[in-house]
């Protein structure tokens, strides 16, 4: 009963990270937000009885994806907005 | 305008996986029988352990039984990591001192760094070695590999990976599992063909060419993911 809960909890977490990177116009909180539905999938993999699609999840989904996301936001433009706005200019 | 259609499309296609879905029934045992295997789950349980000595037996299907398609899987990485360094990859000459990290981290970052990092490598090198004894393989090894290559570079402004080292280790270790298919194809007539076992189940030296392969991918991928890192965090913000 108590890992059903759990397992309810989590999926709620997951759901609402997801929403959260859609919705967010701050890429970096958006790009942390899909870095805590790897870290629920990981979870949730290793639960299934699927450790290593939930090693792959956690060294590829959390650290890798992330990181590479947040240096592109780093060379880039932070809120989607005025990226937007740029990209409209040069072209 | 545009939301709209893609929640709408994203509501078909929930819709589609659900219908589907609902004709699977959830929970149920479906391998077949395991004693005389009439269906492709049971057949790869049963081999597995008994013709080629792996205790993994996901193992056993990504690099025997499904072994193309995981050389498949490499070359597509292989493809990824050579383009982005053809567009992005900077030469000595041009290179106008690229800060690779703007401000110093503290020091207590830059010791747990120090400590995390050569553990972090032995536990992807762990990982990868008993691919065939335990969960992961060579991927999750090399990804492992690479986040701690990636704490280094992220914490220490000078800390530089020899790229040349990297992309000939990359390059040889790709050769090396094409080499060892290769040697299937001629010795025994098919690509990628296990050799009769060696060693028992359950040590470490069992399961054929399956740890040697898992070696040589780990390494690429691990060398792979880390070049890949290290010329993106070069790159100079126009």
């Amino acid at each position: 009963m108590a890992l059903i809960l759990f397992l309810i909890i989590m999926a709620i977490i997951l759901i609402a990270a997801a929403i959260y990177a859609v919705v967010q116009k701050d890429l970096l909180y958006a790009v942390l937000s899909t870095g805590i539905i790897s870290v629920v999938l990981s979870v949730f993999f290793y639960l299934l009885q699927a450790p290593d699609v939930a090693i792959t999840e956690a060294a590829i989904g959390i650290a890798l994806t992330t990181i590479i996301f947040i240096i592109t936001i780093r060379n880039t433009s932070r809120n989607e907005d005025e990226y937007r706005e740029d990209h409209i200019k040069k072209f | 305008m545009r939301k709209y259609i893609a929640f709408l499309l994203i509501a078909i296609l929930g819709w589609t996986l659900a219908t589907t879905f609902k004709a699977i029934p959830f929970g149920a045992d479906r391998r077949g029988d395991l004693d005389h295997p009439d269906k492709v789950a049971a057949f790869y349980l049963k081999e597995s352990p008994e013709v080629l000595q792996t205790a993994n037996s996901i193992t056993a299907i990504v690099v025997n039984f499904r072994g193309f398609d995981t050389l498949g899987e490499v070359t597509v990485l292989f493809l990824a990591a050579t383009g982005l360094a053809s567009i992005l990859y900077r030469r000595k000459e041009e290179d106008v001192e690229v800060e690779r990290v703007r401000l110093p981290s503290s020091g207590l970052v830059r010791t747990g760094a120090k400590i995390l990092f050569p553990l972090m490598l032995l536990l992807g090198i762990y990982v990868f070695i008993h691919g065939h004894l335990t969960p992961g393989g060579g991927f999750q090894g090399g990804a492992i590999i690479a986040t701690g290559f990636l704490l280094m570079l992220i914490t220490y402004k000078h800390f530089e990976t020899n790229h040349n080292v990297m992309v000939w280790l990359e390059s040889l270790a790709g050769l090396a599992f094409v080499a060892v298919g290769l040697y299937g194809l001629f010795v025994y007539g098919s690509f990628l063909h296990n050799t009769k076992s060696v060693g028992t189940l359950n040590d470490l030296i069992s399961g054929g060419l399956i740890p040697l392969i898992y070696i040589f991918i780990g390494i690429k991928v691990g060398t792979e993911l880390t070049n890949i890192l290290y010329i993106l965090l070069k790159i100079k913000k126009s």
